[in-house]
């Protein structure tokens, strides 16, 4: 099949930044999107022009490198897909397709469809994990964890750090993945100790990224290529509520050293 | 030079733990003072800097992803081994040692594998402990499945994504650590070279992806965790920006490379369906548990629909030909039986490159929603790839390339031949021999990275005590120089070709002269055509850009020339091995029913390949396998 792509071109963020227009000859029913992208920017250098860069690495879905908006969505719409693993049977001859970057205010633009999400790996520095050190673990099924707390804590834990929730959000929030992030630790036994700093800091770390509020419009939740469930940010806010009633309650540290 | 692989003295099962009690020990207050490099945050990365960090050493860790947490560790989808015997079904750190050495058909050292056996449970202690989701049964406990190569029940799994799930737990404890100030994590940035200054490991050259800016870091030990070179076939299962840059460059360094012929071809891989593909997606080997392989026994039946070649009509031939383990038989022989069934012509699909893989069975046996509940990611996958539904016909597979076992030589204590230059994980040689068994790969790298390297680093650094080298040394200024030059020379080219078309003229090459099966004749026929290419590579190739911004395009070219050379070097060694072992098979090696025919007499040593400059062969030195505990024995499935 045959397609009209308006690809958008951005040198880096100081520069302005316009949809091209390319067209996509000769597309197999059977390549993946990305693959039809790579064909394009193969063509692109042949033609001695420059392709456009995008980010990918895995290419099955589970590494949340890809991110691109296609026709408006985020990964381009299909239920619990990632572009990588968009084929182009989805797609009709002729058609136009517009292909941008995420877009939010805590994801700066790299070039082209890169932008940068390192916020993400800073929200967690600031609590995204359980603090035992090498060597201190006791035997695994010492704790026994029941099926019910795994299997929530893995439906939060498929998260894959994409940014799709943040990109699709008119807000640009990042309450899913936050939310997902602090579910995963926050249920199981194991991340009990540090539950409420843990998430009393990764909240404090989101608002100062510059992402938005949450007006629970569960978008995020449509986009997620992990379908990563809404019910997730009414968790967080649970615990956030009950991190900042406790925080009030403080108990004495000192006691002396005598 | 002499490769001594400094294996502890004594029994085999205290050789471990006798390291541990004689290693010189660096004092908590002096770990500070030792700077250590870490390229690379897959799973062995992630582990080593994490817990090199929490000893109190300073870490700088480097990987060319936005993040640590998208290594290609992150695909593994089916699990990770550990001796823990849960299901009371007879396993235990013998077997699991000697499991994974006869699966790598008794090439791999066995002081090393033992040691692996060993770390094995606690590596499952520390990862439930940092909150990893594994699979529980009712009761709160972890719960089990089969791979392949074994029969018993020892590996452990996150639904389809254990890889993820092992690499955010290592990831996490790399983000504590970051935000304890005790590792500078670089992202986006690429190592281009290791610097060697008097004969040892002192640094590195790396270009930052985002702004081309190329700088210098020096260290006291470099540890390089930078994956495997199944991209040499151009199409793996790999993530696509899996490269052998940063092992090749150390190679020339003088880090010596073992074993590169040792390639693992995984059996259960979607088949190509066209050439724009850029890579193969693999089935999990976990599908085996429940699945059967099937083709039709008569040619004529290939083009029906499965479901019309009747019961009688199917051969499994897996089952027919290895009755003990069946579906689970090992890769490299479900790898093959799959290429000699379509080599027959009784291959399905496209070009007939398929075999049936069939879960059918279990659905009926166990219903749709336990399937659904152990493979529902699976099936997902496959449809969205094929357009086609797993649960109501038999999945179409075929064999691709997945996995090296071969890798820089590393010593017991996981050092290269170049003092300070330690590698872990998929990048070294040393534990999975000519094949690896399924769900051992992240077992080792976890090893590696959590409970071997931070004690042997310790070792180096208190008897050597390296003295700081500053990185205005001339020694960096070189490499430095050398960096800049490579990059400048692949932009001024502006030839014709693009990288991409380079690569995968190698990996056809590669593919088909030295893939699955490999005879002398089709391996001459490579080292031919291999230099051809490279010498067309530096002529003809065209880079678009410039150096001082993201350019993706100079990125992938300055690896399609690394493999360009190394490419030579696998076939060089497939040519001197003349025996079939694991991967590795011989076509002129092989027994009367086309099994692998190892030659222990002559072969039975670690080829270690040392450079010595551009265009002259490289020298090969021996490390003899001795093996004080198993016996040589040859491997059945049958
Ligand atoms: C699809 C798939 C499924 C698998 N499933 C399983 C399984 O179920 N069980 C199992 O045990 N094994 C499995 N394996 C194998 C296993 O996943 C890998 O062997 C293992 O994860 C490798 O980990 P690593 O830490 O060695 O390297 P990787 O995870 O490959 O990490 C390499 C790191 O090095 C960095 N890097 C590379 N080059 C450079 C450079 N020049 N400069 C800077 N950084 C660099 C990368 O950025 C990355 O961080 C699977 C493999 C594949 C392909
Ligand atoms: S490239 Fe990994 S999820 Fe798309």
């Amino acid at each position: 099949m045959n397609l009209t792509l308006k690809i958008w071109r951005q040198k880096n963020a100081a520069s302005p930044g316009g949809f091209e227009t390319h067209e996509a000859r000769d597309v197999s029913p059977d390549m993946s999107f990305l693959e039809m992208l790579d064909m394009v920017n193969e063509r692109l250098i042949a033609a001695g022009q420059e392709p456009f860069v995008f980010d990918s690495d895995c290419r099955e879905g589970i590494c949340g490198t890809c991110s691109l908006v296609i026709n408006g969505v985020p990964h381009g719409g299909r239920k619990g897909t990632t572009v990588c693993q968009l084929h182009m049977r989805h797609f009709q001859d002729g058609q136009t397709i517009t292909i941008e970057p995420w877009r939010a205010r805590a994801f700066p633009l790299v070039k082209d469809l890169i932008v940068d999400r390192t916020a993400f790996d800073r929200i967690m520095l600031a609590g995204g994990f359980i603090s035992v050190n090498t060597g201190n673990a006791p035997e695994a099924n010492a704790l026994p964890v029941s099926k019910e707390i795994a299997d929530l804590a893995m439906d939060a834990a498929a998260c894959i750090g994409c940014g799709a929730c943040v990109a699709v959000c008119k807000n640009a929030s990042a309450m899913l993945f936050v939310a997902a992030k602090v579910s995963h630790l926050n249920y199981l036994p194991q991340g009990r100790a540090e539950k409420d700093r843990r998430v009393k800091n990764m909240v404090a770390q989101m608002d100062q990224e510059g992402f938005g509020n949450c007006t629970v419009t569960g978008s995020c939740e449509a986009v997620c290529p992990k379908e990563i469930n809404l019910d997730f940010i009414a968790k967080m806010n649970r615990d956030y509520a009950v991190a900042v009633v406790k925080g009030e309650l403080k108990a004495n540290s000192g006691g002396g050293v005598g | 030079m002499n490769l001594d692989a400094k294996i502890p003295p004594g029994p085999l099962a205290q050789k471990w733990d006798r390291y541990k009690s004689n290693m010189k020990l660096v004092s908590p207050a002096n770990k500070r003072k030792f700077d250590v490099i870490v390229v690379g945050t897959g799973l062995s990365g992630a582990a080593a800097a994490a817990t090199l960090a929490e000893l109190g050493y300073q870490v700088k860790a480097f990987c060319f992803q936005d993040t640590p947490r998208r290594a290609h560790s992150i695909a593994a989808q089916g699990g990770i081994n550990a001796a823990k015997n849960y299901q009371n079904d007879g396993d235990s750190i013998f077997r699991l040692f000697y499991d994974t050495i006869k699966g790598g058909d008794f090439r791999a050292r066995e002081a090393n594998v033992f040691r692996l056996a060993q770390v094995s449970a606690s590596i499952i202690d520390q990862c439930a402990a940092q909150g990893v989701p594994f699979a529980r049964e009712y009761g709160g406990t972890l719960t089990n499945r089969s791979f392949g190569g074994a029969q018993v029940s020892r590996t452990f799994y996150a639904r389809g994504q254990t890889g993820q799930q092992l690499l955010l737990g290592a990831y996490q404890a790399m983000c504590r650590q970051i935000s304890l100030g005790n590792i500078h994590m670089f992202p986006r940035t690429e190592m281009l070279d290791l610097v060697v200054v008097d004969g040892a490991a002192r640094g590195i050259v790396v270009r930052n992806l985002v702004t081309g800016d190329i700088s210098l870091h020096s260290a006291d030990a470099v540890v390089l965790a930078t994956g495997g070179y199944a991209n040499v076939f151009f199409l793996s299962t790999n993530a696509i920006g899996c490269n052998v840059t940063a092992t090749y460059r150390a190679y020339k360094q003088g880090a010596f490379f073992a074993n590169p012929c040792y390639t693992q071809i995984h059996p259960t891989c979607i088949p190509v369906s066209g050439d724009y593909q850029a890579k193969l997606t693999l089935m999990s080997e976990s599908l085996r548990n429940d699945g059967r392989v099937w083709v039709p026994k008569r040619k004529e039946d290939c083009d029906k629909e499965p479901a019309a070649v009747p019961e009688a009509e199917r051969d499994y031939y897996l089952e027919r030909k290895y009755p003990s383990y069946g579906n689970l038989a090992p890769r490299d022989i479900a790898s093959r039986a799959a290429k000699e069934v379509c080599d027959a012509g009784r291959g399905v699909g496209p070009g007939g490159r398929g075999v049936y893989l069939d879960l059918s069975n279990a659905i009926q046996r166990l219903g749709e929603n336990t399937i659904r509940d152990r493979y529902g990611n699976l099936f997902d996958m496959y449809e969205r790839i094929t357009g086609e539904n797993a649960y109501r016909q038999p999945m179409r597979i075929y064999p691709a390339v997945h996995y090296t076992m071969g890798g820089t030589w590393v010593d017991y204590g996981l050092m290269s031949t170049l003092p300070g230059l330690f590698i872990i994980g998929e990048a070294n040689f040393s534990d999975h021999g000519a094949n690896r068994l399924g769900a051992s790969g992240l077992m080792q790298g976890l090893a590696d990275g959590y409970f071997i390297l931070p004690y042997t680093v310790g070792n180096y650094f208190a008897s050597t005590k390296p003295e700081k080298i500053p990185v205005g040394h001339a020694g960096f200024k070189k490499a430095e120089e050398d960096v800049r030059q490579f990059t400048r020379r692949l932009l001024s080219i502006n030839g014709k070709r693009s990288a991409t078309s380079f690569h995968k003229e190698l990996g056809k090459l590669m593919w088909e002269n030295c893939g699955m099966a490999r005879t002398r004749q089709s391996l001459e026929t490579n080292l031919k055509h291999i230099p051809e290419l490279r010498e067309e590579f530096w002529k003809n190739v065209r880079v678009t850009g410039s150096g001082e911004e993201l350019n993706q395009n100079l990125e992938h070219a300055g690896r399609v020339a690394d493999f360009l050379e190394f490419a030579e070097l696998l076939c060089l060694d497939a040519l001197h091995r003349e025996e079939s072992c694991g991967g590795h098979f011989r076509g002129e090696h092989q027994t009367e029913d086309g099994e692998a025919r190892r030659d222990d007499t002559n072969f039975a040593y670690v080829a270690a390949w040392e450079f010595k400059g551009a265009d002259k062969k490289p020298e090969l030195h021996k490390e003899p396998l001795v093996y004080e505990e198993v016996h040589m024995a040859t491997r059945s499935y049958k």
